[in-house]
């Protein structure tokens, strides 16, 4: 009788979700673009939250109908969990279809989005008619590069098995034939690979792939492949690294 | 509680039988309360290799549907009275197994028995799966042929991302090889994988190696677990294994071919 267990516990947490940013309000060529990138890791998009980033079309003052776009996405197989950047009437819709709305991290988002936006959203914060306090301590907090922490494996990655990373990816022991390991960053095997190994599989062309004894499968950098059959016979069971130069896989040994 | 040991592969006749009834033989021969399971519902075996198949009244399947106490179907081993073997139905499928229902098996054994040794079924599909699920152990029997050693690999995939001990965080399953059917003059002809090969794609703690030997057919046939012919090979290795099983520290054997020093001797065949 004493037992009072309670019925619930509100926990503070961090999780991650990928952003969609649309640059443009072409919905075919949206979804066509989003059908060809779930394509590509239809485990890994399945289900998946997803936040839409509006920022860029309102920048170009370009209409979306934000109901369609959630359509899509959902039909496409997504969650959308959020939308930040919209206009009053984006907001409002969203509002009516339950994604909540991300006003407050907008500008820091920005900041560290690319070097190259920089001066934008220092005019940007410049020229707002009403900053408020808040939005002035975070513009005058100087931009920190985006962390995403590496993923380490100290198991075994065996035959059949998974391995996803969303930075970069350090094995330390083997990948066996038949596993699969997929980094969005640089993949590091510190041992024998022998599986598949596939880096910057969301199109960053300047991923790479070091492996201290190659024996791979199948090597991939940016959709960019060869499988084993393909590869140089001088650089099997060495050291090496590969890279991407004009569409063509680099392999050169580590000495 | 009792120690639960899966006897696994993957890939099918490769000895996992064979290797359920010597172990779990050996262990009861060594004094432990011992029970094997077979998990291969629909194509039993076991109970024709520890030589029971004429006394099996209800099996497994029986006892997780409740038309069965664990007590009525338990058959006791006529060699050692400390084996008890649950066997597996003839006339069901995987289907009728499921995870509450070998939980509960399971849980009930560990009240008094000090190991349960659960004999997978080949493939990596309901039967296997819940074969390991509850381990604490694993026994990964691998022939030294290249498909064999490569479905081993998956199973090891499977046993630590599919366990309830993987699912639950807990320390993992501790996995053991066991080369079967390993003879050491076809390894030495390059017609065969060595210890060495296999290790380099599994690298596993090493608990013996089992030379091939006739005396597992003869075994088998007789329905008498190959660790009770102490003069054969097999025999013997079985036994070195349940002894470093139980933390014995015994020299490997059978991986070196017993005609090496004669062949040196008289030149021998090339």
């Amino acid at each position: 009788m004493t037992n009072n267990l309670p019925v619930l516990e509100f926990k503070s947490s961090t999780f991650f979700a990928p952003i969609l940013i649309l640059f443009n309000n072409d919905i075919v060529g949206i979804e066509e673009a989003l059908e060809k990138k779930v394509k590509l890791a239809p485990e890994f998009f399945k289900d998946s939250p997803l936040i839409i980033d509006l920022s860029e079309i309102n920048k170009h003052s370009k209409e979306i109908d934000f109901v369609q776009i959630t359509q899509l996405l959902r039909r496409v197989g997504f969650f959308p969990v959020g939308v930040r950047g919209g206009n009053e009437q984006q907001n409002q819709q969203a509002r009516e279809l339950f994604i909540p709305i991300d006003t407050v991290r907008e500008l820091t988002n920005l900041i560290i989005t690319d070097e190259k936006n920089k001066p934008e959203v220092a005019q940007k914060g410049d020229s707002q008619a009403t900053p408020t306090t808040k939005q002035e301590t975070i513009n005058a907090i100087p931009p920190r590069p985006v962390y995403v922490a590496a993923t380490l494996v100290t198991q075994p990655v065996r035959s059949g098995q998974r391995i996803y990373a969303s930075g970069d990816l350090v094995v330390m022991s083997q990948v066996s034939a038949g596993a699969e390991i997929m980094a969005e960053g640089n993949i590091h095997v510190y041992n024998t690979l022998r599986g598949r190994a596939l880096a910057g599989v969301h199109g960053n062309t300047a991923a790479r792939i070091f492996c201290f004894d190659m024996q791979a499968e199948l090597i991939s950098i940016a959709g960019d492949y060869k499988t084993s059959e393909d590869l140089n016979k001088q650089t099997y069971r060495n050291p090496v690294q590969i890279y991407l130069q004009n569409h063509a896989l680099i392999i050169t040994e580590i000495v | 509680m009792a120690r639960i040991i899966v006897v696994t592969s993957g890939k099918g006749g490769v000895g996992k039988t064979t290797t359920s009834a010597a172990i779990a033989m050996g262990l009861a021969k060594k004094g432990h309360k011992t029970a094997v399971i077979d998990f291969d519902v629909g194509l039993r075996n076991l109970d024709l290799i520890l030589g029971c198949e004429r006394r099996v009244v209800y099996d497994f399947i029986n006892v997780i549907n409740g038309e069965a106490s664990l007590n009525q179907a338990l058959i006791r081993d006529k060699n050692c009275n400390l084996l008890y073997i649950l066997p597996a139905s003839q006339t069901r499928d995987k289907e009728a197994l499921t995870q509450e229902g070998v939980g509960k098996v399971l849980d009930e054994l560990s009240k008094d028995f000090e190991y349960i040794v659960c004999d997978s079924p080949a493939g990596i599909e309901k039967g296997a799966n819940l074969a390991l699920y509850f381990a604490d152990d694993a026994f990964v029997v691998t022939n030294p042929e290249i498909s064999s050693v490569r479905d081993s690999d998956r199973m090891l995939g499977i046993l630590s991302s599919k366990s309830r001990r993987a699912e639950r965080g807990e320390e993992p399953i501790k996995e053991y090889l066991l080369l079967t059917r390993y003879d050491p003059d076809r390894v030495k002809n390059g017609e065969m994988l060595s210890l060495d090969d296999v290790q380099e794609i599994l690298s596993l703690q090493l608990l013996g190696i089992i030379p091939e030997s006739k005396s597992v057919l003869t075994a088998s046939n007789a329905g008498v677990p190959v660790i009770l012919d102490e003069k054969s090979e097999a025999g013997q290795a079985y036994a070195d294994i349940v002894a470093r099983y139980l933390g014995e520290d015994r020299p490997h054997r059978f991986v070196e071919s017993k005609r090496g020093f004669f062949s040196k001797l008289f030149g021998g065949k090339k």
